[in-house]
């Protein structure tokens, strides 16, 4: 149920952002989403791929400074107070959102959040329990379509 | 107390050698050939000549080896006052070979060599890697830089008097180094250590374990490095890491090297005398105590040196080593008295930055202090390159790394300091030597 995050450090200055992003381009891989994390000082680019292992070689080969880290992508009701809800659900299972951004695709009327949790098993269990749904890399990979 | 103690058996016989002479046979050569290179030096270097004469110092009164305290020092700066050839003491036609160092500022100095001293500089060498442990049968890849730097050829003699097979490869093209380091069945490497960090990262980012390899010794010279980097590297590469010493004013490499105690290095003093003197009276520090090197050859033709002033900050360790060789040891050189800057009116040397640095968990010593003037105000940024070991996908982590290595560097310093979090490889790599100094103090500031 876990998908597989890269994480890229990035120092805070001109053309950074686009050295990680044409090292992708070149190996052929596509970014389904990201998302972007800066201080005054320096900044982290999170990203997920379909193929993250080949993506950290060619990040790696280009000299980024790589992480990989388990996320999980829950559905959320894509409508007023939909995500409100889930996150009341999170809260009250006493679990730490460290951080979350959206894709940009949905499917009818969900959209798709990556929640970053100190323990992803612990957040799918807790997930789970309340009813909602966690999309595997599988299904997500086929949802982005490409 | 352990007196001779039998050398590990090994092909080539350092006992053999004067590293394991008694005391008494050791002064006696010494101070045979210092009266010869004395009386050399004052007949044919008029430098020598006019500053001997001032001290109403004659060559003959080197009656014993404390008369060496007698002699005028040397500095770097007379090298370059008499460039390229000033100091020469044999005619050019005898001069079978020249280097220089690299003259970052101005311009380089020049060294030479006669038939003889390039012997004795293989001797030198020779004894150098098998006090590394090498011995004949090794394979060895030379990844110092072959050329007016003294490091490349220095080597190279050393590793084939010692008979063992050398890799010419010089430094530079890290994925190559690897490629033959797997291939070839390397098993020792000469190079400097910061080049040895890259290597290994680069194997790290390769996929390369060099744990797995035959690779079992590193002769690691040129510049100071950190016990916490020979920790990181022998661990990392699966190998013993050896500190020599030597500078281009002397012979190049070969004036000292680690044997495996890994506990200070072997002066190979029939050749060099050294002395340990207080930078700033230049007075003679007592045994044990620390100081500035002070270096006089005594065998070498055709540039022989007088007391030069290394600047490297060291103490003479006169208790024996458990090795068996009789020679006097040097601690590891951490400083050098010109590294040492002033910042707001704090003495800093690098060494303590980096000292600091490796004080926080993970952090490997890539790293570089920049020094600017902003509004009359010096400011120092230490620039630290974040690896993959440390890196982390939250800002908190980050942050905290950040906050943990600007408080041991205040710690350490009792100084307010800048530290950015740079991307690998940010940082200009030696494939000579680390460059952990930017002073841009006196530059224009861009307006």
């Amino acid at each position: 149920m876990k998908i597989t995050q890269l994480s890229v450090f990035l120092e805070n200055k001109p053309g950074r952002l686009s050295h990680p992003c044409r090292a992708l381009a070149d190996a052929g891989i596509n970014i389904l989403t990201l998302s972007l994390a800066d201080t005054h000082q320096f900044g982290i680019m999170r990203l997920i791929v379909k193929e993250p292992q080949k993506a950290k070689k060619a990040l790696e080969a280009a000299g980024c400074v790589v992480n990989l880290t388990e996320v999980i992508a829950i559905e959320v009701p894509d409508r007023p107070g939909g995500l409100a809800d889930v996150l009341m659900a999170i809260e009250k299972s006493a679990l730490n959102v460290e951080y979350m951004y959206a894709f940009t695709f949905r499917r009818a009327d969900k959209a798709i959040i990556v929640f970053r949790f100190e323990d992803p098993d612990a957040g799918i269990r807790a997930i789970q329990a309340k009813g909602m749904n966690v999309i595997s890399s599988v299904e997500l990979y086929e949802r982005a379509g490409k | 107390m352990t007196t001779n103690v039998k050398p590990a058996a090994c092909v080539f016989h350092p006992a053999s050698t004067p590293d394991f002479l008694p005391a008494e046979q050791l002064q006696h050569l010494q101070l045979e050939r210092l009266q010869n290179m004395v009386a050399r030096a004052y007949n044919h270097v008029s430098l020598f000549r006019q500053r001997m004469d001032e001290r109403k110092c004659k060559p003959q009164d080197m009656k014993c080896l404390s008369d060496v305290a007698r002699l005028p020092f040397t500095v770097k700066a007379d090298l370059r006052d008499t460039y390229p050839f000033g100091l020469f003491a044999s005619d050019m036609r005898d001069v079978v070979r020249l280097h220089a160092s690299s003259g970052t500022t101005g311009k380089p100095i020049v060294v030479a060599y006669t038939a003889e001293d390039v012997q004795v500089w293989t001797n030198v060498m020779v004894r150098t890697l098998a006090a590394c442990g090498c011995a004949e049968g090794d394979i060895i890849q030379n990844a110092y830089g072959y050329g007016l730097f003294t490091g490349g050829l220095g080597a190279h003699y050393g590793a084939e008097g010692l008979g063992a097979t050398v890799i010419p490869i010089s430094g530079g093209n890290t994925d190559r180094q690897i490629m033959v380091m797997q291939d070839f069945g390397v098993t020792a490497i000469c190079c400097t250590p910061s080049y040895f960090l890259h290597i290994v990262e680069r194997a790290g980012e390769m996929g390369v374990d060099l744990k797995a390899l035959p690779i079992r010794a590193g002769v690691f010279g040129a510049e100071p490095w950190s016990d916490a980097m020979r920790a990181y590297m022998e661990k990392a590469a699966g190998i013993k890491a050896y500190d020599i010493y030597g500078l281009t004013e002397i012979i190049g490499p070969g004036v000292a090297s680690e044997c495996r105690e890994q506990s200070g290095l072997h002066v190979f003093e029939d050749y060099f005398y050294p002395e340990i003197v207080n930078p700033q009276t230049l007075e003679p520090v007592p045994d044990g105590g620390e100081g500035e090197l002070v270096l006089t050859t005594l065998a070498k033709k055709a540039m022989p040196m007088i007391r030069y002033r290394t600047r490297d900050i060291t103490s003479l360790i006169t208790e024996p080593c458990p090795c068996g060789r009789t020679i006097r040891r040097i601690r590891r050189i951490g400083r050098r008295s010109d590294d040492m800057f002033i910042i707001r009116g704090i003495n800093v040397f690098p060494s303590q930055v980096e000292a600091a640095l490796l004080a926080v968990e993970g952090t490997l010593p890539h790293y570089q202090i920049v020094l600017t003037r902003q509004k009359g105000l010096d400011e120092m940024d230490v620039q630290v390159e974040v690896t993959a070991a440390f890196f982390s996908d939250k800002v908190s982590a980050l942050e905290s790394l950040h906050d943990r290595l600007s408080s041991a560097i205040e710690h350490t310093l009792g100084l307010r300091v800048k530290v950015s979090l740079v991307e690998p490889h940010t940082i200009e790599r030696s494939m000579g030597k680390a460059k952990r100094l930017i002073d841009r103090r006196n530059e224009k500031t861009e307006a």
